[in-house]
């Protein structure tokens, strides 16, 4: 319904049908095992390369700022901007539907096994791997900053405060969005700002942050 | 465990659609106050059925939010008289089940919906872009924190440092090659069950 919006760095790729929104987020979310953002990243921007990096930025940017499961915001995003409402739905449908059958399914039956040394063995290796798949995706998306308005310092300070605040202050992510966030709001409006102010000045073609008409 | 009366199913339906629009940060940080509602305060199930609906969701695949759901399956099921009271506690079940999980994914589905058509109409504003702009390192930082958080849950250096080459190794492999996360999924898995880590 409504053709990709982003101008700027367009991606070879766009879901053709509801269908394929369905199964790509029901692939999705079959392999999420405490680690979807990772997997996420694997699946729409390497493999079936619906949204560029710095795109897959800006979405989860917005899908962690909003109330709400962070991969539930992003297929509601990403369906909706290419096929409307009914896009919205088969993503979300694709995300809920199998694996809430599954997991009603291990609630229902044999439940206890969750309990067993056996399997509480297995999800300590699973939390590790999650762990390491989240850090190398962090460690991957760090290199989509090259290009960001505000420039390299300004970004390498936000990444080191932001980690800092949350991993060793422990302060709630609503203060680091709110306080971090607003800062790094401004400081990016002001340097596009002065960045359209000096092209118009100019030369209009030296100005990259402004997409072709 | 009480009978619920049809204004019992619309308060859990209410309280699941107000922590809806509180859950900045993901499913999992409302957890605290559905269990102050639902467990202490209406005693709707037990403190074992909670934790065990947490364990489940982040046992199976899928996304941690179907914990939502599970709570709400065994305020159904706990309503009927139980798992053994047939196959009307299984139908409340499940209709506890859909209460729970729509409640809490429509409003801010909605919300979702809203900002996504709002932002691309308005997606050449000085105030959207630079809100992408300035967002992205924050999430850079944040996905790094994320994963920090979990690798220092592991504490205790004598017996955790395998785990920690485990999530170093897994750390490096993501990072710089294209094996299919499955394998390094299904390796932890297997390691630990085996319990090398």
């Amino acid at each position: 319904m409504t053709p990709d919006g982003h101008t700027i760095d367009p991606t070879p790729n766009t879901p053709r049908s509801r269908a394929e929104l369905f199964t790509a987020f029901l692939w999705l979310a079959l392999q999420g095992f405490g680690g979807v953002l990772a997997v996420v990243q694997r699946e729409l921007v390497e493999k079936r390369r619906w949204l560029t990096e710095r795109q897959f930025i800006d979405d989860w940017a917005v899908a962690q700022i909003l109330p709400g499961p962070n991969v539930v915001n992003l297929a509601i995003m990403l369906g909706a901007r290419h096929f409307g409402p009914g896009g919205a739905l088969a993503a979300l449908a694709g995300l809920l539907l199998l694996p809430g059958a599954l997991t009603l399914a291990v609630a229902a039956g044999a439940s206890t096994w969750v309990d067993t040394a056996a399997v509480q063995n297995g999800l300590r290796g699973v939390g590790a791997v999650a762990a390491g798949l989240i850090l190398g995706t962090g460690l991957k998306l760090l290199s989509s900053l090259r290009f960001n308005a505000m420039g390299a310092a300004a970004c390498a300070a936000l990444v080191l405060l932001t980690f800092a605040a949350t991993a060793v202050w422990r302060v709630p992510l609503p203060w680091v969005l709110a306080l971090l966030g607003s800062a790094a709001c401004l400081w990016a409006a002001w340097r596009l700002h002065r960045t359209a102010a000096r092209c118009t000045a100019d030369a209009p073609q030296r100005d990259q942050t402004t997409p072709a008409p | 465990m009480n009978q619920l009366s049809p204004a019992d199913w619309l308060t859990l339906l209410a309280h699941c659609a107000a922590l809806s629009l509180l859950a900045v940060g993901g499913a999992i940080t409302t957890a605290p106050d559905m269990h102050r509602f639902l467990v202490d305060s209406r005693h709707w199930l037990s403190d074992a059925q909670f934790n065990h609906s947490i364990a489940i969701a982040q046992a199976t695949p899928g996304p941690n939010v179907l914990y939502v759901g599970l709570i709400g399956w065994h305020i159904g099921l706990n309503a009927g008289g139980g798992a053994s009271a047939g196959p009307w506690a299984q139908t409340l079940a499940l209709a506890g089940f859909a209460v729970a999980q729509l409640g809490y994914l429509l409003p801010s589905g909605l919300l979702a919906y809203a900002a996504t058509r709002w932002l691309h109409r308005h997606r050449q504003r000085l105030a959207v872009r630079a809100f992408k702009a300035g967002m992205a390192p924050l999430v850079v930082g944040l996905v790094l924190a994320t994963g920090w958080l979990l690798a220092a849950a592991y504490d205790q250096p004598a017996r955790d440092w395998r785990l920690w080459s485990l999530i170093g190794a897994t750390n490096w492999l993501v990072w710089r090659t294209r094996i299919h996360l499955l394998w390094l999924i299904a390796a932890g898995a297997g390691m630990g069950v085996l319990g090398w880590v």
